[in-house]
């Protein structure tokens, strides 16, 4: 396992998210409350890579972000979506190095 | 087949056809032969609103029966055929073209007509009724050349010829022959207010003159002579003197008739003959004719149950004859015994001079029950004062506290609705009575919305609406349905509450709201809710980075996503007008990036396909040939649609493009709790669709008509009439004070339609506050909108200004280049998104990264 940096904190609004390529691979990552989040970029429901663009937020005190074309909710923990338990994104482990956000791959 | 029986209606006015709807509804219309024969040249349509007519000035507008109604119900419905004999014996009618019809059951529902006094002179040419379409059309004719008009009778009716022939911009006098204007339904006091307001209207009115004679005139065509020796000269002359039942049928085949003419029906509307039938005006019950709808329509539902077998046990016996109306603009209801007639009976009257308000209650001599009521300028209370004179519920001590005016600001007596039984009728135009609103709570309805909807309650004249709200929250209470209105787990608020709490606290961001008012981290209902506040509130440029986390999908790029991810984008295009450059400019933009191109239905181009960083590029070119942003992805204004109005077509009355480029420009930008759309016709033929926007503007010969909060999508609505021929300046200040009204009070997600629906008080309500401005905030709601006209901005020419912005659409936050999984293929010409087969088989697919 290697930690590849992607951007620096302030390339992400305050509680929104970007998205990274590595590789083929589409990440979503999220800052919330200044605490980093990765999920997969990939909507599930419509099969297009949106959902970095989604609104986080919580319910039932749950971080997750909503996809912005069938609104249902990603976990940003665990990928799992709220509505429905047998779909998920994949889920990537993240830290910050200072300034910088480091992706595991 | 043949052993089906014929049933015959003769007259097609309102109650004839709600006779023919009773029956339909049973479900049994398919055991009958039906047949309706009207005299008149068109089908029923609606005689109640018959002065709206002037409004368009299309008989289409006033029909009441809905489309493929006959033939879904196998009903034979002829016109202008007058039915002039019934031979009882062989039970055959003969009609005016020679052809007979057999039947097995007759119903009339020939109504009345109106009474013209057999002055000398009546026949003269340029006299008029005023009862059907083509009076209506007779008169506006002969309006073009005249100069004065006069209607004799100043009754209910009287009154409303009389704005009719104001509206038509002639001189116009009401001559009564009583002392006071609505002898029937107003005492003196109220009399003479209600005078005094039609006069400021500028109609001049004559009380206690007996007309005598009609001749030659010497300014204008006609001269009336009065028994006290004072003269009027006028060219036009509209006789509304009362009605007379048309029993002509029944006098000839010799049924039972009243003293004073009407055809005698029992409970269950049946003649003298029992094969035959009465209902409506036409009709005598209990020595009574009923010159209202709504007993016309009790008449229609018994007779119609009693002809199918009286399955329903329903009968006609008796009717309220209370009304609350609208005469050119101003309340006047009456109730009960109005004159305080009743042997003991005791009045309060409260006269505010100020204000133009007349009020008078009629109660029992001891005081416990309430006997009638008259009110003129003001008849808000009139559904609460019916409710207590129908079911005889005992008083309040100081039954005076029910007129006066709560200058305390606490709530006004009124009754609990909870004293009312189940059979307290509540709309008296559709006949709902409270148990049936609480049975359709029990069924799920929770707004007022849904209520009209399954009900019908309040759809008609409106007079309910507040009491069927009053009945729907009791009843939702009583069930122990807590009715949550928080927007969400994260604010305990309506969206109403948090509009006012980031008004009044002056609150410019999310985190302050969520860190004063709310909890949690906020979510995709509170955000874009709190985003759109914001917005209408102080118009900020909404993709600031602490507003950009904050906005819904479409409005967080400034573009539409569509399905595969990518966006579509709209040039404003104010009005639907657009030069040749300007169209070759947004061709060139759409061939230099691949773009699908679509006109709208807003009058506009549409460009789909676009990937997240091309969006920039696209705007900026857009923006270097003169365009701006469309705001086609906000809750905000879309598009103010246009015919070409005057400037070019032969029918226009203004100029309706420049009136909806003026008004798209204004209110471009505002942020709303929906999406606006409106649109602007250059005349009554209406090319522009008005009445099917939240704002709509129709052009006149004097001005604009307003219509307010109609709707096309999936839950159509007709606008209401608003306000009719004002001045452009006049327009605009409604038009202002209505969107920040609405803005302020609108649920999230509400439209227009279903915000009015749901608006207690309703249209009336709504034109008080913002014509009259009733609440006093007319001036704040000016100033608000003033705030956000100034505030404007291109939201595209802001971003592509600021490097630091244009960083948000890129892509990837880590690369250059952009998505690969989003594909097209070619269809018609042009690109559309490829299908997931069409991406398996990987063939022709253009990609655009
Ligand atoms: C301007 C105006 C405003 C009004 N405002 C109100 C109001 O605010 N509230 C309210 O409750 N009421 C109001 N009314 C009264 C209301 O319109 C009547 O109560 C209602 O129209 C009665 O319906 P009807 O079907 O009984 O009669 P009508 O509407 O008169 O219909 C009868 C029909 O039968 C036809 N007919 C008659 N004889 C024959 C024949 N021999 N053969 C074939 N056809 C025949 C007639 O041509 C007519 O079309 C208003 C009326 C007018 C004119
Ligand atoms: S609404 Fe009137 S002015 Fe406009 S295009 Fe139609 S006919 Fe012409
Ligand atoms: S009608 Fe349906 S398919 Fe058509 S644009 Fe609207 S939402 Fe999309």
């Amino acid at each position: 396992m290697s930690w590849t940096t992607i951007c620096s904190l302030s390339d992400i609004n305050p509680n929104a998210g970007v998205c990274a390529l590595l590789g083929e691979e589409q990440v979503a990552i999220f800052k919330v409350n200044g605490q980093i989040y990765a999920i997969g970029n990939k909507d599930p429901f419509s099969n297009a890579n949106v959902l970095s663009r989604g609104i986080v937020g919580s319910l039932n005190d749950t971080l997750a972000v909503a996809s912005p074309l069938y609104k249902q909710h990603f976990n940003l923990e665990t990928g799992i979506c709220l509505e429905d338990e047998t779909v998920s994104v994949p889920c990537y482990q993240v830290r910050t190095e200072g300034d910088l956000i480091q992706i595991a791959i | 087949m043949s052993d089906k029986k014929h049933l015959i209606v003769v007259g097609n006015g309102p109650v004839g056809h709600q006779f023919l709807e009773s029956i339909a509804a049973s479900g049994k219309a398919g055991d009958y032969h039906i047949t309706v024969i009207g005299e008149e040249p068109r089908h029923a349509y609606d005689r109640v609103h018959l002065t709206a007519w002037f409004e368009t000035r299309e008989a289409a507008s006033l029909n009441m029966v809905a489309d493929g109604f006959y033939e879904e119900h196998q009903i034979t419905a002829i016109a202008n055929e007058k039915v002039e004999g019934i031979n009882r014996a062989d039970k055959i009618i003969s009609t005016d073209k020679g052809n007979t019809y057999q039947y097995d059951t007759l119903v009339l529902a020939t109504g009345s007509f109106p009474f013209v006094p057999p002055v000398p002179g009546h026949e003269r040419d340029n006299c008029f009724v005023y009862r059907t379409i083509e009076d209506l059309e007779a008169i506006t004719a002969a309006s073009k050349d005249a100069k004065v008009g006069a209607v004799i009778g100043g009754g209910l009716l009287g009154l409303e010829a009389a704005k009719a022939i104001k509206d038509l911009g002639l001189e116009t006098h009401v001559i009564e022959f009583a002392p006071r204007l609505m002898a029937v339904q107003v005492d003196d006091g109220g009399g003479a207010l209600l005078r005094k307001k039609i006069e400021d209207l500028g109609v001049k009115v004559h009380t206690q003159k007996n007309t005598q004679n009609i001749g030659d005139g010497e300014t204008a065509k006609h001269k009336l002579s009065f028994a006290d020796g004072a003269e009027l000269e006028t060219d036009i002359l509209v006789f509304s003197a009362g009605i007379r039942p048309q029993d002509a049928l029944a006098r000839q085949s010799e049924l039972e008739i009243g003293e004073r003419g009407g055809i005698v029906i029992n409970d269950n509307c049946q003649t003298s003959d029992p094969d035959i039938y009465a209902i409506g005006e036409c009709a005598l019950w209990g020595g009574r004719i009923y010159g209202l709808i709504a007993p016309g329509w009790d008449m229609a539902r018994a007779a119609a149950d009693h002809v199918l077998g009286g399955a329903e046990g329903k009968t006609f016996t008796g009717a309220d004859m209370s009304t609350k109306l609208k005469l050119m603009g101003v309340d006047v209801a009456s109730i009960g015994d109005a004159h305080a007639n009743t042997p003991g009976a005791k009045c309060y009257t409260f006269i505010d001079e100020q204000a133009e308000v007349y009020k008078k209650i009629v109660v029992s001599e001891s005081g416990e029950h309430l006997l009638g009521a008259v009110l003129v300028g003001d008849a808000e209370d009139y559904g609460n004062l019916l409710q207590f004179a129908l079911n005889k519920i005992t008083l309040p001590e100081h039954p005076e506290a029910m007129i006066l005016p709560n200058l305390d600001g606490s709530a006004s007596v009124g009754l609990g609705v909870d004293a009312l039984p189940d059979t307290a009728q509540i709309c008296s135009c559709n006949n709902v009575s409270k148990g049936d609103l609480c049975a359709a709570v029990q069924g799920g309805a929770t707004t007022v919305g849904d209520l009209k909807a399954c009900t019908k309650a309040a759809t008609t004249c409106g007079g309910c609406t507040a009491l069927v709200g009053q009945v729907l929250n009791a009843e939702l209470t009583k069930l122990g349905v807590e009715v949550n209105t928080d927007i969400c787990e994260h604010f305990p608020y309506t969206r109403q509450e948090i509009y006012h709490l980031v008004r009044v606290g002056q609150i410019k961001s999310f985190e302050q709201l969520l860190e004063k008012h709310g909890k949690g981290h906020g979510c995709d209902i509170c955000k874009p809710a709190a985003a759109s506040i914001l917005a209408s509130c102080w118009n900020d440029y909404i993709l600031q980075p602490e507003h950009a986390g904050l906005q819904d999908t479409n409005d967080r790029m400034l573009a539409n996503m569509q399905k595969n991810g990518t966006y579509s984008v709209v040039p404003r295009m104010a009005g639907g007008e657009v030069t040749p450059d300007g169209l070759i400019a947004v061709g060139t933009v759409a061939k230099k990036y691949n773009l699908y191109t679509k006109i709208t239905g807003g009058q506009r181009i549409d460009l789909f396909g676009a990937t997240l960083d091309q969006l920039p590029l696209i705007w900026k070119e857009l923006i270097d040939a003169g365009f701006e942003t469309g705001h086609a992805y906000g809750k905000s204004l879309r598009t103010v649609k246009s015919c070409v109005g005057s400037t070019w077509c032969r029918y226009g009355v203004q100029d309706s493009v420049g009136a909806a480029i003026d008004i798209e420009n204004r209110y471009k930008g505002l942020r709303s709790p929906h999406k606006l759309k409106m649109a602007v016709s250059g005349c009554t033929r209406e090319c522009a669709e008005a009445q099917s926007k939240d704002v709509g503007v129709i052009a006149t010969e004097k001005g604009w008509n307003l219509y307010v909060c109609g709707n096309g999508g999936m839950k159509p609505r007709h606008a209401d009439l608003f306000a009719s021929d004002i001045d452009t300046e006049t327009l605009i200040k409604y038009v202002d004070r209505f969107l920040m009204f609405y803005v302020r009070t609108a649920d999230r997600l509400q439209r227009t339609s279903v915000w009015l629906d749901n608006l207690e008080g309703g249209l009336d309500y709504l034109k008080k506050v913002i014509i009259e401005d009733s609440l006093g905030i007319a001036a704040e709601l000016e100033a608000e909108m003033a705030l956000v006209i100034d505030n404007y901005q291109c939201e595209w020419k802001t971003t592509i200004e600021n490097e630091e912005r244009v960083k948000q659409f890129r892509s990837f936050v880590n690369v250059d280049g952009g998505d690969k999984d989003i594909v097209f293929v070619q269809e018609r010409g042009q690109i559309r998104p490829a299908t997931e087969e069409e991406k398996a088989r990987n063939e022709d697919l253009i990609a655009v990264a």
